[in-house]
């Protein structure tokens, strides 16, 4: 599998402060990279790296195989991007927007250009938002336009930082579908946040930054398991510990946990003591208490 | 094109035609009020030209430009070339434009060439505007023939040619402006304070220049040989004064566009 983003030994240093501590990022083509950090960690100070924006102190970053920043006029056509937000020109229309964006880099085929920007505003829901100026837009649909803009040239590579700030539930869940839909059609996607939930929804792999450091990188999948151990929800723990005796692990109030990959079997032991069962699974740790066991408290935390 | 996109984004900007419509007003009032009052300052006095306008309306694009150079149009050069970078940093566009990617110094380039548009387009509207003034509220010089600066008298060809130098000498000082006001800009996330240096800057050096004890530097003060233009309708031309504003602008110009490039081509962006 080729490497699209890979980092080595990145560091960023603004004055006394690392920022970005000796990181190694891996993104295979194909993922969806989930990279995950609490606010001040050092997230937007990677991405801006990665797009050339800020400088490294040093290491190494290579873009879709390149090493950057030299050729970043060729690398970064194929790459979308939406960083800390989206920003327009707020007089000019969404449609002009993304049309002096087009034109003022290369790879942005003129002939194209008004058909594409139709097929981006369709795709993220603004096909009929006409010519009010940006600056009448909602925050959600800036948004969206930010995405937009992203899209217009069919990026191999997407980086987006934070990219469901602003939007509402269903924004959020169209942006999901949006991004599954992409990424089912070879791109790559980046995503850096800090809400869990939304990368544990979509994310292939994940990373976990912690105060500039690179404490995590691995396959969802694997990150959250099955434990080889089984959750019984029940109103009856005390009995339940009578009858597994030995295997039970812990029980808070009515959810215990048992020894035992197998549900089935743990359940006919459990039904054939007469012990009604309500809850019955596998059990998983979720990627919130993974990230909690690698990072350290809160980044934004000033303890004395 | 990087040069095209910056050239649209700034004259379908509302803001660069109320700054040209400003410019304009103040050469109208001084307009009306001459043709009003038929008060004009005498010979030496006020701003270069007007004295003359009253017998002559030709020289009433001139007077405009003299009349606004002080004040008005380095004013308006500053606020547009401290907004170049600033202003899209300010915005969040800058690292947008640099990701799409446009190369630092392209864009520079693009900016710098939308600045100087800028800058030739307020003068010549400007003279534009003073010429269709003069027409208007003053009598036609053209049949009595101009007097030069010198007391001789000016062809209206030799007059034509002299008012486009003027024109390009005071666009060229107007660069210097540019580019003391590009460079802060690249040093802020703050449109206003890049202005603002560039106006302390001008501001600075006027000052300077009349005290006699900036007499060592007076030479090399940006705004020293501004009023040079002047020398173009001598009989005849002095050289001496503008072209040593030009080379001091020249040097203005380059070492500023310099250290603008070297500071924006390294710069971390983090707005």
């Amino acid at each position: 599998m080729t490497t699209v983003i890979r980092t080595r030994a990145l560091v960023k240093r603004f004055g006394p402060v690392r920022a970005v501590d000796g990181i190694d990022l891996d993104v295979s083509a194909g993922d969806i990279y989930g990279f995950l950090g609490a606010n001040g960690s050092g997230k937007t100070t990677t991405v801006r790296m990665l797009l050339g924006l800020v400088l490294p102190t040093s290491g190494e970053v290579h873009l879709l195989g390149r090493p950057m920043p030299g050729p970043a006029r060729e690398v970064l056509t194929s790459v979308g991007s939406l960083i800390e937000g989206p920003a327009f020109y707020g007089h000019f229309s969404g449609r002009e927007n993304l049309t002096l964006a087009d034109a003022s880099g290369p790879g942005g085929n003129r002939r194209t250009r008004s058909a594409r920007i139709d097929e981006v505003l369709e795709q993220v829901g603004l096909a009929g938002v006409g010519r009010r100026p940006v600056r009448a837009y909602s925050l959600g649909m800036r948004q969206r336009l930010g995405l937009a803009g992203a899209l217009l040239r069919q990026p191999t590579l997407l980086v987006l930082d934070e990219p469901t700030n602003g939007l509402d539930p269903q924004g959020i869940a169209e942006f999901r579908t949006l991004l599954t839909e992409l990424h089912r059609g070879g791109t790559t996607v980046f995503l850096s946040s800090h809400l869990l939930a939304e990368v544990e929804q979509i994310a292939t792999r994940v990373g976990v930054l912690d105060r500039g450091r690179l404490v995590l990188q691995d396959e969802l999948a694997r990150l959250t398991a099955p434990t080889g151990a089984t959750v019984v929800l029940t109103p009856d723990p005390e009995r339940v510990r009578a009858t597994l005796d030995g295997r039970v692990i812990s029980v808070d109030g009515d959810r215990v946990v048992v020894h035992g990959g197998n549900p089935a079997e743990v359940n006919a032991l459990l039904v054939a003591a007469g012990i009604s069962v309500t809850g019955l699974s596998v059990d998983r740790p979720t990627l919130e208490q993974v990230v909690l066991a690698a990072a350290g408290t809160s980044a934004d935390r000033v303890d004395r | 094109m990087m040069i095209a996109v910056e050239l649209r984004k700034l004259f379908r900007r509302r803001r660069t035609w109320a700054t040209i419509g400003v410019l304009n007003a103040l050469p109208m009032i001084v307009a009306g009020l001459l043709a009003f009052t038929h008060l004009a300052p005498r010979p030496g006095q006020g701003p270069a030209f007007l004295s003359a306008v009253l017998a002559n309306g030709e020289l009433f694009p001139l007077a405009a430009l003299a009349v606004v150079l002080p004040l008005f149009l380095p004013i308006a050069v500053a606020v547009v070339a401290g907004d170049s970078i600033a202003g899209e940093a300010q915005a969040g566009t800058l690292r947008y434009l640099l990701v799409r990617p446009v190369g630092r110094t392209r864009l520079l380039v693009a900016k710098l060439v939308a600045v100087l548009a800028f800058v030739l387009v307020t003068v010549l509207i400007v003279a534009i505007v003073g010429f269709v003034l003069g027409l208007l509220l003053f009598p036609a010089g053209s049949a009595v023939s101009t007097v030069s600066v010198s007391g001789t008298t000016l062809t209206t060809w030799q007059l034509v040619l002299r008012t486009v130098l003027a024109i390009g000498y005071v666009t060229a000082s107007m660069c210097g402006v540019a580019a003391f006001a590009l460079f802060f800009s690249t040093f802020t996330d703050s449109p206003l304070g890049a202005t603002l240096g560039a106006l302390a800057v001008l501001v600075g050096s006027s000052l300077l220049f009349t005290l006699s004890a900036a007499s060592p530097i007076a030479a090399y003060l940006p705004t020293r040989y501004w009023l040079a233009f002047v020398d173009f309708f001598r009989d005849p031309i002095q050289w001496r004064d503008t072209l040593r504003g030009l080379g001091l602008q020249a040097i203005y110009v380059g070492a500023l566009l310099t250290g603008a490039w070297a500071n924006f081509s390294t710069k971390d962006i983090t707005s």
